[in-house]
């Protein structure tokens, strides 16, 4: 035993770095939306990067401790409590047996990852403790938290690690408005001129259906589809393909309006065609959006986006040498 | 068929075989895919063949997305001279059509179907001019179907029917998607059936239910005891109509944990299939139910 659940948040659920491998068979990879973060967390308390921690979305849990354990926070600013008094975000911090974790209200961003000395101890499933909910696998017994869970942590490994922190620099977070970098492509031949140009040109807003499958976007201009008779077996819509598979951070645009990323938890495939990718050091960021906010595409070739994905790996590597 | 290339982010290449579907573009996606995982290239983490098309993940740090293009690359071309024969299992997959619970969902989402007038088997039994809902069953059941991509959720397969393009079975999904679909459905959209493994939205049509349940992340289902997901791409299915009594003792079978499902192996030649797919699918169909 570990910690106790007194109230589980919004959709909080068990996270590590997730599940490759089984794609094929329709389980994505699951594991935390923004990954810095979630490694990040751990090293602020002495884990292996791949441990597994608690993701909270918009609304904090409330926890009692039943043991002594080292706590950070990392993500999204969602400043951390301990029997109520605050502590600091990107910053680990004691917890002793019989205190609360409670949150204050979001301030930034979207996704907190709560580590905690030793790990989350769930039953590891195809390789990952992470939760894969649309498949009730892995986590805490299949589903998010609950009010009155009891969850294991792993064995802690030495003494406390209390007051170690990530510099403000390296605490990575969108900007405003955001800025996801794409990779036109799959099918972008099949959408017109004018919508190539309009993609990239107008502000995108966050919509409500926002979650671990994917994240949608409104208020941009509907893309037109170049006219064709449709391929056999592709369906009717123009927007429609012979069901293939689709790449995390894909983007369709079912029926031209509203374009959807897939993310960590991602259907699989399906029958609407892809017209480019969010670059994979940009995935991170997604998770940390928050419903109404602003977000642009920008086009992107390949060379940029390994670069961008090598500065990221800088920044992580100088977050392992101070830990 | 040339296959177009294109990168899926930084971190992805997506393959499509051919625009429209065939057996041949899955043979295609299937064999390359199968050689992808042969050669064991270390920095490859995913490989998913699907209906017409393939995708592959990679670690970029480890490859270099234009390198791991050109060794995709020299590996269809090797792949495209082997034949098309796989080894593989055919499966009977047990269906009562017309089931009482398929029946009460449709009626609950009449209003975003094309024929709010009509089930969905008479809808589609009628657009692809089946005199009756008996001869469509027949149809759907009588030739059997590769699983030509498993996913969309955990193991949901796709599957597409062994006979020649006239004779395929096509409907539209519904207008807009259902909430709700009964776990276990056996649906149809454009020229693909499906087995929904678990509850939830879906376009569709429903046709009928199966008691074989297909994916079981408890792994407590005997015959799902050493992997939670049924279905593989390539695995061959048969449909065999079954009556409620049949259901009922199907479900009391799986609970019991006697259930078996009725599984052969098998060689699969793509040319031999193609020069009499009517008896082959009928050899397929004595190796399972001996009829």
């Amino acid at each position: 035993m570990g910690i106790r659940v007194i109230s589980p948040g919004l959709a909080t659920s068990v996270q590590d770095l997730g599940r490759p491998g089984y794609y094929h068979l329709g389980i994505p990879i699951s594991g935390g939306m923004d990954r810095y973060a979630l490694r990040c967390a751990n090293l602020l308390v002495g884990n292996a990067e791949n441990a597994a921690v608690l993701e909270a979305v918009f609304l904090g849990p409330e926890i009692e401790f039943t043991r002594n354990a080292t706590v950070s926070v990392t993500g999204a600013n969602l400043p951390p409590k301990v029997d109520g008094d605050i502590r600091e975000g990107w910053t680990s911090f004691d917890v002793k047996k019989g205190q609360v974790l409670s949150f204050e209200y979001l301030q930034a961003g979207a996704r907190a990852y709560i580590a905690i000395s030793g790990g989350i101890d769930v039953p590891v499933v195809l390789g990952s403790r992470s939760l894969y909910g649309l498949g009730a696998l892995g986590g805490f017994n299949g589903r998010t938290l609950q009010a009155g869970d009891e969850i294991g942590i792993g064995e802690k490994s030495g003494n406390s690690l209390a007051a170690r922190s990530i510099p403000a620099a390296l605490r990575r977070m969108p900007g405003s408005p955001a800025e996801l970098r794409v990779i036109s492509g799959i099918y972008w031949h099949r959408i017109t001129e004018e919508a190539k140009a309009n993609f990239f040109e107008d502000t995108w807003g966050v919509a409500s259906e926002a979650d671990r499958i994917g994240y949608r976007f409104q208020k941009g201009r509907p893309l037109s589809f170049i006219d064709r008779k449709q391929p056999f077996g592709a369906g009717s819509d123009p927007s429609n393909i012979v069901d293939s598979c689709y790449p995390y951070g894909s983007i369709q645009v079912p029926g031209g309006t509203e374009p959807i990323v897939l993310h960590r938890d991602a259907v699989s495939g399906g029958g609407y065609c892809m017209i480019g990718t969010v670059i994979s050091a940009d995935m991170d960021y997604i998770g940390q959006l928050q419903p109404n906010m602003d977000v642009n595409f920008a086009e992107v070739d390949l060379d940029t986006a390994l670069a961008v994905r090598h500065e990221r790996n800088s920044g992580l590597q100088q977050v392992r040498e101070i830990n | 068929m040339a296959t177009r290339y294109s990168f899926g982010g930084d971190d992805h290449i997506f393959a499509e075989v051919d625009e429209a579907m065939s057996l041949e573009a899955f043979f295609t996606s299937l064999s390359v895919t199968k050689a992808v995982k042969e050669s064991q290239i270390s920095a490859v983490t995913e490989v998913c063949p699907a209906n017409a098309s393939y995708q592959i993940k990679f670690d970029p740090d480890k490859i270099k997305p234009k390198d791991m293009l050109a060794e995709l690359k020299r590996i269809e071309s090797e792949a495209a001279s082997a034949e098309a024969v796989i080894s593989t299992r055919a499966v009977e997959i047990p269906v009562y059509y017309d089931d009482p619970w398929t029946r009460e969902t449709l009626m609950r989402f009449r209003e975003r179907h094309q024929d709010p007038n009509s089930t969905d088997l008479e809808y589609a039994a009628r657009i692809n001019n089946f005199d009756s809902i008996d001869s469509f069953i027949k149809a759907h059941s009588e030739s059997p179907w590769f699983v030509t991509m498993v996913g969309f959720v955990a193991g949901l397969p796709f599957m597409y029917q062994m006979v020649e393009r006239q004779r395929q079975i096509e409907v539209p999904k519904y207008l807009r998607p259902r909430t709700d679909t009964p776990k276990l459905t056996v649906g149809y959209g454009g020229c693909f059936a499906c087995i929904y493994s678990v509850r939830g939205a879906g376009g569709y049509q429903m046709f009928g239910i199966t008691p074989m349940p297909i994916y079981d992340p408890q792994q407590s289902i005997s015959y799902l005891k050493d992997f939670m997901v049924f279905f593989n791409p390539g695995d061959i299915v048969k449909f065999k109509p079954i009556d409620r009594n049949s259901y009922d003792e199907g479900v009391e079978a799986v609970e019991a944990g006697t259930f078996e499902p009725v599984i052969r192996e098998l060689v699969f030649s793509l040319d031999e299939f193609q020069s009499g797919i009517d008896e082959y699918n009928k050899n397929i169909g004595e190796m399972l139910h001996g009829n």
